[in-house]
Formats: structure tokens, C-alpha cells, sequence
């Protein structure tokens, strides 16, 4: 930066040649669904968590499902496992589960996880 | 598919392109970045193949550059465009060649928009007539300069003096061909090879003995996109955009880059510096970078001009490793003589060493 007044940006565009889609396969294997989530953000607007924080479940089907993982690792964290999102689905998504299994599957997969 | 319907297909992809009395406008910034391509440009018609090349020394800008960047009404701009014709009438030319790929779209636009609203046309005439008192014929042709080179190729193959051709192995150079977004993209009936297969650079490429690299990102824009670059700040989204070029391209092992755009090969050869020094990488083999030319630099190498004479001292990555693959006699102490009266290597300017 100091020498040039700007630095290089990171690409984004979504490659799934190289993303880590195995924290999604898990996901769906143990809850088939959440396949089903139209992400139509119901979970979001419900969740006591993201009303204090950048927390969005919503956000993190979608990364997960992209196979994008930095984020999700490290907001998972903030979701309280309250359940009210669970209860708002419109498409019958157990999302407490999703958000257990994708902490599972982190740890599994991840060591740098929690 | 039958050869007989891939050639009626492909004959959809072909654009005219006139064969002499050329009208030859330069662009703002290849001057400034590799002055010898157009000067070459000009050698090669002229001395070479026996052209009739005229250049107006009242042309101006065809603000095209303030266009895409957001300053410049698109009114302005073709009245400015109007006036250029207008040089071009008043010298008795009809075939338009510029130098600048942003220049051919914008021209391309505008002749565009003139067909399909003629009362636009008729304002921008009236707004000429009463700024300069000038009128004007639009060209009866419009090519870009990549193209006169290109309908020439075989002409130029007939009296080069090299080839593209690894004078070590004998095998052709791996070369990517880089098109500027502004050739076809945004009309692709004007470009030879249309937005889909732009053949422009790949035909001079086969032509001259060199292999035409196909890798995933071949179409993706350079970076240069005016709003990326003018904000210094917005750079590195510029950089960006070549470093993914880069890599896509890196594990065909290409020898060299051929452009035919004034920004590409800016920032395609001065990226790499960027790059190395912020991340320490190298694109090229044997920890070199990957050597950038425009279509005129190459067409000059291969006729035998002297490369110091085409301006190569003027890039960033080193040019030399391709001269060496191909076999072009050049003397290394005369590479800063337009910098240095005694010859000497100015060491401020010593980069990629």
C-alpha cells in the first residue's frame, strides 16, 4: 500500500473448482432439509442473534452452499441455538440442526474450526 | 459440420476492410506508453507494403477516454467525433483507421447511433457547422488498425525476416493473443471473428509461425476499464483482474503476449511488475515475466526492425527472453540510447533484472 497507493483485491468470483463444498455435503447428508431453503431470509429477520450482531443464517446457507467457508467458520459462533428460526421456516427447514451439523462438520473437517 | 457450411458461417464473422488511402488517427495514450508501435504502424504501410497513409496534424482526442470515464456527454463527444470526419473529408480520404481500441468502439457507437436515429446526426452536423463551420462525410470504412494488419498478415509473412519460432526447439512460441474489450465486445459484427471468436491477433499470430494459447480466462477484460484505474485507490481492483488472466494463463507455459489495445499491454506488462513486487510472483518461465507486445511490435520483430527502434526498451517486463527464443540480432548496450546520450543503463530505470 505504501508504495503503490493501493493494493490488490481479492477475485470474486465464486470458483467451484477450488471451493471446500465437503461442510455442505455433510450438512445435507445428516439434514436432507436443508435443501429445501428457498432463502427467503425468514431465519434472519427471526434471529435474536443477528438482531446484535452480523450474524445471518441466510448468508450462511448461501456461502456454505458456494463452498465459501471463512466467513460461516467464524460466525457460527453467534448463533445461540435459541431455535426461533426453526420455528419461522416456511419450507420446514430444522435450521437448529443445520447450524449444529455445520459446527460438527467444521470440526470434522477443520482444525482451525473451534 | 461439412467444410462448405463452417466457411458459410464463418463468412458471418468477417468484417471489409479497406486495402489503401488510409485516414490514420492516433491514440491519446499509446504515444505516451509505446510510442514506437504507432510509428511502426505507419513504417510498415508505408515503407513496406507501399500504402497511402495520411495523418491530419490537427486531429485531437476523440474524448472517448472522458467518455468512458464518466465527464464527457455523449453530444460532446460526437461532436468532436463529427470534427474528426470532417478532417478526414476536407483531405479527400474515406477509410477511417484508428489507432485506439476505445476510439474504434466509440466511432463504431456513434455511427451506430447515427444510423438508427438520423435526427441525432443531423443536431451534431448542425452543432459542427455552427462551432467550427466544418462538414463532413461519415467513412465509407472503418477498420481498426489491428485489422490492416491482420488483412496484411500474409503480405508481411511473404517479407519477414523471422518467425515465431523457438530457434533452440523449432517449435512455434506459445502465444496468447489479448483483444481489447472495445473491439467487439460492444459491436461484435465490426470485429473479424465477432465477440465470440475474435480472430484479429490469432490469424497474424498462425500467420507468423507462433501457436495460439486457448485458456479459460482468454476473453476476460485486462483491467484497464477507465473508472478502475483513473482513482488510484480503485487500482487494485485493475490488478485484479490481469493477476486472474495470469494465472489462468501460467500453466500453458505462454511465451509471450500479443495485445491490440492501448491499455492492455500497459497494464498487462506493468501488472506483473506490480504484482512481483507486492506478492513476489512471476507469471513467465525461469523466474522471468511473461513479455507483452502489441500487434505492431510483433509485426516489426518478425520484418526485422531493430526492437530498440520499435520502442521494446519502453516495457517494464523484459522483452529480451522472446528476441533470444527467436533469434533477433539486437545490441544490448543500445537499449537505453534514447535515454542516455552515452549509452549508459540508467539504473533508476532498471527494473525485472
Amino acid at each position: 500500500m505504501d508504495k503503490f497507493g493501493f493494493t490488490i483485491s481479492k477475485g470474486r468470483q465464486i470458483n467451484y473448482d477450488q471451493n471446500d463444498r465437503r461442510i455442505y455435503n455433510y450438512i445435507i447428508e445428516n439434514e436432507p432439509s436443508f435443501r429445501n431453503c428457498i432463502a427467503c431470509g425468514g431465519c434472519s429477520g427471526s434471529c435474536s442473534a443477528g438482531n446484535f450482531t452480523r450474524f445471518s443464517l441466510r448468508e450462511l446457507n448461501i456461502l456454505i452452499n458456494r463452498g465459501e467457508n471463512d466467513l460461516p467458520r467464524t460466525n457460527l459462533k453467534k448463533c445461540m441455538l435459541c431455535g426461533k428460526c426453526t420455528l419461522i421456516c416456511p419450507r420446514g427447514v430444522n435450521t437448529r440442526n443445520v447450524v449444529f451439523l455445520a459446527k460438527q462438520a467444521f470440526k470434522r473437517f477443520d482444525s482451525y474450526a473451534f | 459440420m461439412k467444410n462448405e457450411g463452417k466457411k458459410a458461417v464463418w463468412s458471418e464473422y468477417q468484417k471489409e476492410i479497406a486495402d489503401d488511402k488510409f485516414f490514420y488517427v492516433r491514440s491519446c495514450i499509446r504515444q505516451n506508453f509505446f510510442p514506437g508501435s504507432e510509428v511502426a504502424f505507419l513504417r510498415i504501410l508505408k515503407e513496406v507494403l507501399g500504402k497511402d497513409v495520411y495523418e491530419h496534424p490537427c486531429h485531437t482526442t476523440c474524448s472517448g477516454i472522458g467518455y468512458h470515464g464518466d465527464i464527457v456527454p455523449f453530444e460532446t463527444a460526437m461532436t468532436v467525433v463529427a470534427r474528426q470526419f470532417a478532417l478526414m473529408t476536407e483531405a479527400g480520404y474515406e477509410n477511417y483507421v484508428p489507432s485506439c481500441i476505445t476510439s474504434f468502439g466509440l466511432y463504431t457507437e456513434i455511427l451506430d447511433t447515427w444510423h438508427h436515429f438520423p435526427e441525432v446526426e443531423k443536431k451534431i452536423r448542425k452543432n459542427l457547422k455552427e462551432a467550427t463551420g466544418r462538414e463532413f462525410e461519415a467513412p465509407k470504412n472503418l477498420a481498426h488498425a489491428s485489422d490492416v494488419i491482420f488483412k496484411f498478415r500474409k503480405e508481411i509473412a511473404a517479407k519477414a525476416k523471422y518467425k515465431l519460432i523457438n530457434k533452440n526447439t523449432g517449435e512455434p512460441l506459445r502465444v496468447v493473443d489479448h483483444i481489447g474489450c472495445h473491439y467487439a465486445k460492444m459491436f461484435p459484427s465490426k470485429g473479424v471473428g465477432g465477440a465470440e471468436y475474435p480472430y484479429v491477433l490469432a490469424g497474424m499470430i498462425e500467420e507468423w509461425g507462433g501457436q495460439v494459447i486457448d485458456y479459460p480466462e482468454r476473453r476476460h477484460c485486462c483491467g484497464f476499464g477507465f473508472r478502475q484505474y483513473l482513482v488510484q485507490a480503485n487500482r487494485g481492483f485493475s490488478v485484479a483482474c490481469s493477476k486472474e488472466k495470469f494465472e489462468s494463463m501460467q500453466p500453458f507455459k505462454p511465451d509471450m503476449i500479443i495485445t491490440n489495445c492501448p491499455g492492455c499491454p500497459m497494464f498487462l506488462d506493468r501488472w506483473q511488475y506490480v504484482i512481483n513486487e507486492i506478492e513476489g510472483k512471476q507469471y513467465g518461465q525461469n523466474g522471468e515475466g511473461i513479455p507483452v507486445f502489441t500487434y505492431e511490435e510483433v509485426a516489426g520483430l518478425v520484418l526485422g526492425f531493430d526492437p530498440w527502434d520499435l520502442g521494446l526498451q519502453m516495457h517494464q517486463t523484459d522483452c529480451e527472453p522472446v528476441l533470444d527464443k527467436i533469434g533477433i540480432e539486437y545490441s544490448p548496450e543500445d537499449k537505453y540510447k534514447l535515454n542516455s546520450l552515452n549509452h549508459s543503463q540508467p539504473k533508476h530505470l532498471v527494473v525485472n533484472v
